[in-house]
This record gives C-alpha cells, structure tokens and sequence, in this order.
C-alpha cells in the first residue's frame, strides 16, 4: 500500500479524537479519545518511519507510548480523586479549579 | 493481500474511533478502543514496525486498557448524554471544527509534495522494525531518550498513587476490621499501607460511608 493510505487513515483518526475531545462531556471518555489522537500520531509516525526506512520514527513512536501511559495513569488517579471527593465526573461541571 | 489487510484494517480501525466517540457508556467506549488499538497494531505490521505492533498489543490493548476498565467500573460508568448541554449550536461548532480539521491534515500530508508518498517506501532490509534493531537503538542512539521515559513512569506512578490516596483514612468499622494480634507487639507507625496513607485519622461517619448515590439522593 501507499503510504498516503496510511496518513488519510491516521488524519481521520486525529480528527475523530478531536471532535471527541471537544463534544463528550465525561473525563474518561475525553481521555480515550486524547489516547486516539495519541495513536494517530503514532501511526503517521510509523509509516513516515517506512517511507524512508529509518527506525528514528519507530522510536519515537515507542516514546509517544510511554508519555501515553503516564498521562492515562496521571488522568485516571484525578478521576479517581474526583470520586472519592463526591464531585461531578463532568467537565462541564467543573468549572472552577478550586480544591 | 497487503491491500486487501490494509482495508480491513483501517475500516476496523477507523470503526473503531467513531465507537469511541459515538457511544454512551463509558465502558464499551474502552472496549471499542481496544479493537481500535488491535487494529492499528494490524497496520504497525504492513508498515513493518514490528516491535511497535507487539508492543502497542502487549502494554496498550492489555495494561492500559484494563486500568481503564478498573477505573469505569470503580466511578460507575453511567449512561450520559451525547453532546454539549449547551445546546445543539456548540456540536454544530465542534463538527465543522473536525470537518476542518480533517481537511487541513489531508492538504498538510498528501499535498507536501513529499516524493515518496505515493510509494511503498524505501526498500527496507529484512530486520527493519524487528526487536533486535529497537533494542539495539535504544540502548545506543536513543539511550537518553530511554532513560528520561523511565523516570517519567516512575514519576507518574508515584503521582497517581499520591493522587488516588484515601485521604481521610479508612473508618473505624474498617479499622477495628484489620486489628490483628501484630498490632500490639509492633510499634505505631511501622506497619500496614493503611498507617502509611494517614489511615489513624478518621472521618466523620456522613462523609465515608454515604455512596455516591445515597450522597445524591440525600441533596
């Protein structure tokens, strides 16, 4: 396949993340579809990677995957906390950053 | 059979994605990205990153993805409604944010004029993408890189575990519950994960033993 193919499918998948992220009104859903637009880039990465058979790309992608993870795990423990403090899971709700 | 696995993929994928964003139960939100994340692991493999596809299986589709079932079924995944509650003007909004988005991501990657975009690539060796080279790599090139995301995954847990915390400690049904005969031989303060986190305070009754629910109910 061309390559092309692979940055149409992953500029759909960043752009479905990003209508996600902007209409979805619960955290957790907001941080599934910030790990889409994630793995968007991870996909443009890859087959940027295979156009010029250079492994930099790989890498970088493998990196991507480990900051993923921490901000899913740094997202779900304020979820968490959230819960444990009775307040709304709801972004619309949480307008205010007090504490 | 490369295009045919491609379509397969890429349709699942994309199906996927719109799983993702279209449903309302949190729950088979996660699930939908879990076939997202096989198949895109699918299409790491045409690309030749087969590490990367192992790995996206392995650390993604598995780890990640059952803390997030934990984390649903611990908040309660409830039934919410599509949408802004601002009203329809605001999805409008955000849909012609995507269709634009969309747009100028097509014209960023397929109008680059980059030569090699409508090829199938370099001609690559054999041992492109395998562990080996990735191993190798990191280790050598990339071994900064490397140790910086160690430390920043030690980082995260440490934060999320300082985030998640029971703040107030367990309650005195809880605490008499988890008395033993070794916490009269030991001294305070050397023992259980409970004294770690503050567990000797307690709470007032009302603010620990009411369910989300009940709390609700109650206002």
């Amino acid at each position: 396949m061309a390559i092309g193919w692979f940055l149409a499918v992953s500029a759909l998948i960043f752009t479905i993340g990003a209508a996600g992220v902007l209409t979805r009104r619960s955290p957790l859903v907001i941080l599934l579809c910030l790990e889409l637009m994630l793995n968007a880039a991870n996909l443009a990465l890859i087959a940027f990677a295979r156009m010029h058979a250079n492994h930099d790309g790989q890498i970088f992608a493998v990196i991507v995957m480990v900051v993923a993870a921490c901000e899913v795990t740094v997202g779900l423990g304020v979820i968490v906390a959230m819960h444990r403090r009775r307040l709304p899971i709801d972004v619309d709700e949480m307008q205010e950053l007090q504490g | 059979m490369g295009e045919v696995l491609f379509f397969v993929a890429g349709i699942g994928a994309v199906a996927g994605a719109i799983g993702v964003v279209a449903v309302r139960n949190p729950f088979y939100s996660v699930l939908a990205l879990v076939s997202h994340l096989l198949c895109l692991a699918a299409l790491f493999l045409l690309l030749r990153a087969e590490f990367v596809a192992a790995a996206q299986v392995v650390v993604y589709a598995g780890a990640v993805m059952v803390l997030y079932v934990f984390v649903v079924a611990y908040v309660g995944g409830r039934d919410e409604p599509l949408g802004p509650r601002a009203g329809s003007g605001l999805r409008a909004v955000s849909a012609i944010f995507g269709a634009a988005l969309f747009l100028e991501l097509c014209v960023a990657t397929l109008g680059s004029g980059l030569q090699l975009i409508d090829s199938d690539g370099t001609p690559a060796p054999d041992s492109f993408g395998s562990p080996e080279e990735i191993g190798s790599l990191l280790l050598t090139k990339f071994l900064l890189p490397f140790e910086v995301a160690s430390f920043l995954l030690l980082i995260a847990a440490v934060g999320a575990v300082v985030l998640a915390r029971r703040r107030g400690g367990l309650t005195a049904v809880e605490e008499q519950a988890r008395y033993s005969a070794m916490d009269i031989l030991r001294p305070a303060y050397t023992g259980t994960m409970a004294e770690g986190v503050g567990g000797r305070h307690t709470l007032p009754e009302a603010t620990v033993t009411n369910t989300p629910q009940e709390a609700e109910d109650a206002s």
